[in-house]
C-alpha cells in the first residue's frame, strides 16, 4: 500500500463514503453482539478493531482526501470505531459476568458433608471442675495450695489432732507405706497442706487446696481407692462459723446458682471443734414442693450431704505455730468426684477413673 | 447403735406424736447422725395367732422329708389341719400359726394350699420367718399347754414384741456415751425438754471384803473393777422374750440368758460386761499386764501370743482374758454353768485401743472402751446383770459386794464466757451457756467472766473449751448460725506454676488429646508388659504395707502403666484412633532408709523437726505423658487419613517445652519400653527429661495395643522448674524476606536436629528461620546417606537485603554444616 500521494487530490475515496463506513461499523456491532463467549468476542475485537479491520484500513486513506474533506471523513470513521469499541467493551462486562457464575455453579460443593479429620481433645472433668472451684476461691481473693500425696504421719494425722491412740484414726481408711518406720501415708485428705501452710506463713491465710487423696476403699459404683477432694482453710483474728457459712453459702451458689443454700450439724472431725457436717439444699428439687416428694437426687430429703467443716482446733494452731488466743479459723472439705456426679448426673465412679475417651469428650475445655 | 424405740421410751417419755423419722431428725441436729430407720416386723401382717398342738402324725414323703400333719387348736373351736416340716415340738406344745391370709418376713402370703397330699390351713412359724432371728431348723415353741400367759387364739405378735420401730445412728468417735440406750434417751430428754429416769439408778450394796477377790495391779489401765457372783441359776433357762428380742433389735445375737443378760445391760448402760462361769476360775482375780510369752486362746478360738502391753485378767491358771476386749475360753460360760462371776470394770481407752488394733479384735467391748465409758457404772452394771440373772433364771446373788478401786475424778474445764458468740457466731449470753452445759450433765460455775464445768462421768470427751463450745452450740442449735459475707485480703490469684499446668492442659486437649487421670498402684506385671530390666530404676518403687490388691502394692514411677491401660481399655471397647495424655505425680524412693519424725503436738515442732520430715519424704515430682495410637488424622471424603506416629508424641512433648518457653532439645536414645529406633531423648541442659517414640513392638502386643502406638513421657516438674513464659515482643520487620533453598547429603546417622542448629547459627542474625521440608535417601544418594533440604529465610530489620547479603549468609551456613558434618551440598 502507498501513502497518501501529494500531487493527487481526489475528491472521493470508496471507503470514506458515508454508506461505506456505516457497513464496517454495523458488521462489527453485529459481530460483536452475536459474540457467544469471550473467545469469540476476542476474535471479533480482532476482525472489527485491528490494524486490518476495514475500519482501520478505512482511517489510513483520510490522508487521502482533499484536506476540506478530511474533516468529515475523519469524524465518520471516529465515531464508527468508538461506538465499536463502546460494544465491546459492554460486551465483554456480560461474558465475564456469565463466565464468572458459569464457573461458581460449576464449583458449588455439599456444605453438608462432615468434618472429624483432626481428634477432638478434652481435658478431664475432675480438672476442668477443680479448675472451677479454684476461681470462685481465687475471686475471694483466696490462694491455691498444694502438697505431696505421700505424706509424713505427723502431717497427716498428729498435726491434725489425731491422737496416735485415738479411734478417730481408723475412721480414714489408710494406706501405710514400707517400712512401717518411715511413717509415711498416702495422705488421706488434703489437710496436710493445710498444715504445711500454717507452718510456713504468718497468717491471715485464706487458702484452697485441692489434691489427689487415698483411702482403701475398693474401686466400686461409688468409690475410688485415689480420689480428689478440695478443702479450705481460713486463719484470721475473729472468725467464726458464721464466716465459714457465708463462705459456703457464697461458694455453693457460685457453683449451683442463687437460692442454694448449707444447713449444718453437729459432727466430729479431730481437726476442728465444734466440727458440723454441711446439708446443701437438693440441687435438683431445691428442697420445695412438691418436687422434692418426688426427687431422685435428693431421695426426697429435699438435702444432700456434701462434705465436713468446723472451727479450727485450737490444739491443731498450736502444733502448727499458730497463736490460739490471738488467731482463729475455720476450715472445710469436700469431694470433687461426688460433685462432679451429682452436678452432671454420673451414675458411676468407674467412669470418671477408667479413661474411657467417650465419657471424657462431651466436657470439652471447660466445665 | 441401734436404738429400739420401745426400749428408748422406758427411760424418756417423749409426745405421743412425735414420729421414728421426726426423732431422727432432732437427733441429728443434736449431733447423733441418722443412719438408718428399721420398722422392724412391720411386713408381717394378717393373723398371727397362738396354736396348740393337738395331735400330729409322722408321714415319710418320697422326696425322703418327713412332715408332720398336725391338728392344731388357734382358739376356734375346730382345730385346723396343718402340715409342719419340722420336728422340735410336742403335743400340748403352743406354736406361733400365721392363718391363711397373713404375710410374712419378705412379703411371703399365707394361703390355705394342698401341699403333700394335706391341705394345709395355715403355716406353723419358725424365728426367721418372722424376722426374729436366723432360726430355721425349727419352729418357735412359745410354751406348753399348761402357760399361764398365754392360750390358743391369742395375738402372737404381741406376746413375741414383733413390731417395733428401730433407729440406727452413726455415732462418731466424741460421743460414745451414745453407744447406749441411756445415752440416747438423754439426748432424747433434751431434744422435747422432757424428763430423763437413768436407767443407772441403782440402789447398790455397799462394797464389802466378802465379795470375789479382785486385786488390781495396774490401776492406770484399769481403775476400777466391780464383781458379783449369782449362784444356783438355771442354766436352761430361756431368755424372756421382750429382752432377747431387743437384743436382736440392737444388732447382736441372742444366744443364752446369761450371754444375753450381760449384752442387754451393755446395750442399755454403755458398760461392757463379762461373764465368768465361776468355777472354771481359780483363786482371786488379778488385773495385770502380760508378761513376754504369754498366750491366752480367745473366746474365738483363736491361741494368741500377749504383748507386755496388753491388759489381762488373770487367776491362779494365767490370763483368762483380754481385758475390755475379749474373755478367754477356758473360763467361758458353757450350757450347764449355773454360777456365774460378773465382772463390769473399767478400763483405759487407750490400752484397750491398742490390744483391740494388736490383734485385730474389734468387738462391742472394745468399740465402747476405746471411746470412752462411764466409769462410775461397773457396781451398778454388775448388780442389773445380777438383778436380771436372778430374775430370769432363778438362783441367788450372793452375799458379798467387789468393788476395787474407783472412778478417776474429771477435770474441769473453763472458758471465758463470750467464747461460745466468739466461736459461733451466734449471740449466746451466759445464761445459755450455763443452762446448756448443765442440760447435758455438766456442773457448772460461773465467776470472773469464766465458765468453768466439771464434766459428767459419760462425757471423757469434753476436755477443751471448744468442747464446751460445741455442746452450747448443739443445744443452741447449728441453723442459728448466722451467715457472714467473707473477707479475705486481696489475694495474688493463681500462681504462675498453676496458670502454666492449666495451659499446658488446655494445649494438650486443643491439640485433639483427651486427659485421662488414672488410679496410681502399679505392680510387677506393669513392669514385665513393659519388659523393664531388672535393674531398672522405675522399679525401685515405694510399697503399700496394706494394698488393696496383691498385684498393685506398689506406687507408680512412671505414668506409662496407667496410660496404657487405659489407651488398651480404649481400643478393647472399639475406639481405634486416640490420643491420650496424663499429668500426675510419681514417687520415687530415696532409698536412704530416712525416717520422718513424729514430734510433740503441744508446740510448733523446730525447723529441724520440719526438715527432717521433709527428708524423709520420697520425692514426688508431677510428670506428663502422651499416648496415639490408630489415625492422627482420619480418612474421609477429603482423602486419605494420616497414622499416628512416633513423631507425634515427639511434637506434643517439643509444644509443651514451646509453651513453657523452655529450651528443650531432642536427640536420639533407646530405652525401654520404646522401640530402640524410634526413641528420642529429651534433654534440658545436661539432664535427659524425658523420652518420645514408637513404643517397642512387644510392648505393644502386650498390652493388647496396635503396632506403632507412640508414647512419650517428660518430667514436667523438671520443665516448670524452668519455664519462662514472659514473652519479650518481638520487633517486626517491614522489610521484604529473602529465600533460600539449600540441600545437603550427609551420613544418615547424622541427626537433623544438629544440621539445623549448625545451619542456623552458621547463617547469622539475617536468618530468620530455618526450616527442614525434606528428607531424601535413594540410589542417586549413596549408601548410607541422606539428602536434607532446608528452607532458609533471611530478613534485616532496617533495609532490604541485596541478594549479594543473602548469598554470603547462604554459604556461610552451608560451610558450617560442610565444616561440621563432611556435608555436601546438592545442587
Amino acid at each position: 500500500m502507498s501513502g497518501p500521494s501529494s500531487d493527487y487530490d481526489p475528491v472521493e475515496v470508496t471507503p470514506l463514503r458515508a454508506d461505506e463506513v456505516e457497513k464496517m461499523r454495523d458488521d462489527a456491532l453485529a459481530a460483536v453482539a452475536t459474540a457467544g463467549d469471550l473467545a469469540a468476542l476476542k476474535q471479533a475485537r480482532q476482525e472489527h478493531t485491528g490494524d486490518r479491520s476495514p475500519l482501520a484500513l478505512a482511517n489510513r486513506e483520510i490522508g487521502a482526501l482533499p484536506p476540506q474533506a478530511r474533516k468529515e471523513a475523519g469524524r465518520r470513521v471516529g465515531q464508527a470505531r468508538g461506538a465499536v469499541a463502546k460494544a465491546l467493551t459492554e460486551r465483554e462486562q456480560v461474558l465475564e459476568v456469565e463466565r464468572e457464575q458459569r464457573i461458581l455453579a460449576e464449583e458449588s460443593v455439599d456444605v453438608t458433608l462432615p468434618w472429624d479429620r483432626e481428634p477432638r481433645g478434652a481435658r478431664h472433668p475432675l480438672t476442668t471442675l477443680q479448675d472451677r472451684i479454684e476461681d470462685v476461691f481465687i475471686a475471694m481473693g483466696w490462694e491455691v495450695a498444694e502438697g505431696p500425696e505421700v505424706e509424713a504421719e505427723w502431717l497427716n494425722f498428729d498435726a491434725l489432732n489425731f491422737g496416735p491412740d485415738h479411734p478417730a484414726r481408723t475412721m480414714q481408711d489408710t494406706f501405710w507405706l514400707e517400712p512401717a518406720a518411715a511413717a509415711l501415708v498416702l495422705r488421706t485428705h488434703t489437710s496436710p497442706v493445710q498444715a504445711r501452710t500454717m507452718l510456713t506463713r504468718e497468717p491471715p491465710i485464706y487458702i484452697v487446696c485441692p489434691g489427689r487423696v487415698f483411702r482403701t476403699d475398693t474401686l466400686d459404683a461409688t468409690h475410688a481407692p485415689a480420689f480428689t477432694q478440695v478443702e479450705g482453710l481460713a486463719i484470721d483474728e475473729g472468725l467464726s462459723m458464721a464466716d465459714l457459712k457465708g463462705t459456703l453459702d457464697h461458694f455453693w451458689e457460685s457453683m449451683f446458682g442463687a437460692g442454694i443454700t448449707t444447713r449444718f450439724r453437729p459432727s466430729f472431725f479431730p481437726f476442728t471443734e465444734p466440727s458440723a457436717e454441711v446439708d446443701l439444699v437438693c440441687i435438683a428439687c431445691r428442697g420445695e414442693q412438691p418436687a422434692v416428694a418426688t426427687c431422685r437426687t435428693c431421695k426426697g430429703e429435699g438435702w444432700m450431704e456434701w462434705g465436713g467443716c468446723g472451727v479450727v482446733n485450737p490444739r491443731v494452731l498450736v502444733a502448727c505455730g499458730v497463736d490460739p488466743e490471738r488467731y482463729s479459723g475455720y476450715a472445710f472439705g469436700m469431694g470433687i468426684e461426688r460433685t462432679l456426679m451429682v452436678r452432671h448426673g454420673i451414675n458411676d465412679m468407674r467412669d470418671i477413673v477408667e479413661g474411657d475417651v467417650r465419657f471424657t469428650v462431651p466436657f470439652g475445655m471447660e466445665i | 447403735m441401734r436404738v429400739p424405740l420401745s426400749w428408748l421410751r422406758e427411760y424418756v417419755d417423749l409426745p405421743a406424736d412425735v414420729t421414728p423419722a421426726a426423732l431422727a431428725d432432732r437427733l441429728t441436729t443434736l449431733g447423733l447422725k441418722f443412719e438408718a430407720l428399721h420398722a422392724a416386723g412391720a411386713d408381717v401382717t394378717g393373723s398371727l395367732v397362738v396354736g396348740r398342738v393337738l395331735s400330729f402324725e409322722s408321714e415319710k414323703h418320697s422326696n425322703g422329708k418327713t412332715i408332720r400333719w398336725c391338728q392344731v387348736d388357734v382358739g376356734e373351736g375346730e382345730p385346723r389341719g396343718i402340715v409342719c416340716g419340722a420336728h422340735n415340738f410336742a403335743v400340748d406344745n403352743l406354736v406361733v400359726v400365721a392363718l391363711p391370709g397373713a404375710t410374712l418376713a419378705g412379703g411371703f402370703e399365707i394361703a390355705a394350699r394342698t401341699t403333700y397330699g394335706h391341705v394345709s390351713d395355715g403355716m406353723i412359724c419358725s424365728a426367721r420367718e418372722l424376722d426374729l432371728g436366723d432360726e430355721h431348723a425349727g419352729i418357735i415353741v412359745l410354751g406348753s399347754a399348761d402357760s399361764v400367759d398365754m392360750k390358743p387364739g391369742d395375738d402372737a405378735a404381741e406376746l413375741l414384741h414383733l413390731r417395733d420401730d428401730v433407729i440406727e445412728f452413726e455415732i462418731n468417735p466424741d460421743r460414745a456415751y451414745a453407744l447406749s440406750v441411756r445415752g440416747v434417751a438423754r439426748d432424747a430428754a433434751i431434744a422435747y425438754g422432757v424428763e430423763f429416769r437413768d436407767p443407772a439408778d441403782q440402789v447398790v450394796p455397799t462394797p464389802d471384803d466378802a465379795g470375789y477377790p479382785v486385786r488390781l495391779d495396774d490401776t492406770d489401765g484399769c481403775p476400777a473393777f466391780a464383781a458379783r457372783t449369782v449362784s444356783g441359776f438355771d442354766p436352761t433357762a430361756p431368755t424372756p422374750r421382750w429382752l432377747a428380742r431387743r437384743v436382736q433389735l440392737a444388732g447382736m445375737r441372742p444366744i443364752s440368758l446369761a450371754v444375753d443378760v450381760t449384752n442387754y445391760v451393755m446395750l442399755e448402760l454403755g458398760q461392757p460386761i463379762h461373764g465368768y462361769d465361776r468355777n472354771a476360775v481359780s483363786g482371786p482375780i488379778v488385773v495385770r499386764r502380760a508378761t513376754a510369752g504369754e498366750k491366752l486362746t480367745t473366746l474365738d478360738g483363736v491361741s494368741r501370743s500377749l504383748d507386755p502391753e496388753d491388759l489381762l485378767i488373770t487367776d491362779d491358771s494365767g490370763p483368762i482374758g483380754l481385758a475390755g476386749v475379749m474373755g478367754g475360753e477356758t473360763t467361758e460360760m458353757s450350757e450347764s454353768t449355773s454360777d456365774v462371776l460378773i465382772e463390769a470394770a473399767h478400763f483405759s481407752a487407750v490400752t484397750v485401743y491398742r490390744t483391740e488394733r494388736r490383734h485385730q479384735l474389734p468387738s462391742e467391748a472394745s468399740r465402747r472402751f476405746e471411746r470412752g465409758v462411764d466409769p462410775t457404772l461397773p457396781a451398778r452394771a454388775a448388780q442389773r446383770v445380777a438383778d436380771l440373772l436372778v430374775a430370769h433364771g432363778g438362783g441367788r446373788i450372793d452375799d458379798g459386794v467387789t468393788l476395787v478401786g474407783s472412778a478417776p475424778a474429771p477435770v474441769a474445764v473453763a472458758m471465758t464466757t463470750d467464747l461460745p458468740t466468739r466461736v459461733t457466731g451466734i449471740e449466746i449470753d451466759e445464761a445459755t451457756s450455763v443452762g446448756a452445759l448443765e442440760q447435758v450433765g455438766c456442773t457448772v460455775e460461773v465467776a470472773g467472766g469464766r465458765i468453768t464445768a466439771v464434766p459428767p462421768p459419760w462425757r471423757p470427751d469434753l476436755t477443751d473449751p471448744n468442747d464446751l463450745v460445741e455442746e452450747v452450740a448443739r443445744i443452741v442449735g447449728y441453723d442459728a448460725v448466722p451467715s457472714r459475707s467473707p473477707v479475705a485480703p486481696a489475694g495474688h490469684g493463681l500462681t504462675e506454676v498453676q496458670r502454666v499446668r492449666r495451659r499446658i492442659g488446655r494445649q494438650l486437649a486443643g491439640s485433639g488429646y483427651v486427659e485421662v487421670l488414672s488410679q496410681p498402684f502399679v505392680g510387677s506385671s506393669d513392669w514385665e508388659r513393659l519388659g523393664l530390666a531388672d535393674d531398672d530404676a522405675r522399679r525401685r518403687t515405694i510399697r503399700i504395707a496394706n494394698p488393696l490388691s496383691e498385684e498393685e502394692p506398689e506406687l507408680r514411677t512412671t505414668l506409662l502403666p496407667g496410660l496404657l491401660r487405659a489407651l488398651a481399655r480404649n481400643v478393647a471397647r472399639g475406639q481405634v484412633d486416640l490420643s491420650l495424655f496424663e499429668t500426675g505425680l510419681v514417687f520415687l524412693p530415696k532409698g536412704d532408709g530416712a525416717v520422718a519424725p513424729i514430734p510433740s503436738v503441744d508446740r510448733r515442732p523446730s525447723d529441724d523437726e520440719l526438715a527432717a520430715i521433709e527428708a524423709a519424704l520420697p520425692d514426688q515430682p508431677e510428670h506428663l505423658a502422651v499416648a496415639l495410637c490408630g489415625d492422627r488424622e482420619r480418612a474421609g471424603w477429603w482423602g486419605g487419613g494420616r497414622a499416628a506416629g512416633w513423631f507425634d508424641a515427639v511434637a506434643a512433648i517439643r509444644a509443651v517445652a514451646e509453651t513453657l518457653g523452655v529450651p528443650l532439645t531432642v536427640r536420639s536414645g533407646a530405652a525401654d519400653p520404646w522401640h530402640p529406633g524410634r526413641c528420642a531423648e529429651l534433654v534440658l541442659g545436661d539432664e535427659v527429661v524425658g523420652r518420645a517414640g514408637e513404643l517397642h513392638p512387644r510392648v505393644c502386643t502386650a498390652y493388647g495395643l496396635p503396632a506403632r502406638t507412640a508414647v512419650a513421657e517428660v518430667d514436667l516438674a523438671a520443665l516448670l522448674a524452668r519455664a519462662d513464659t514472659m514473652v519479650v515482643g518481638p520487633r517486626v520487620s517491614s522489610y521484604p524476606v529473602a529465600k533460600e533453598d539449600v540441600a545437603l547429603i550427609i551420613d544418615a546417622s547424622v541427626p537433623a536436629a544438629e544440621v539445623e542448629a549448625v545451619l542456623r547459627s552458621g547463617a547469622g542474625e539475617l536468618c530468620e528461620s530455618v526450616r527442614l521440608f525434606d528428607v531424601y535417601t535413594g540410589e542417586q544418594i549413596g549408601e548410607g546417606r541422606k539428602s536434607l533440604a532446608f528452607a532458609l529465610r533471611f530478613r534485616a530489620p532496617d533495609r532490604t537485603l541485596t541478594e549479594a547479603d543473602t548469598s554470603v549468609a547462604r554459604d556461610a551456613a552451608v560451610a558450617a554444616a560442610v565444616q561440621r558434618f563432611g556435608a555436601v551440598p546438592r545442587v
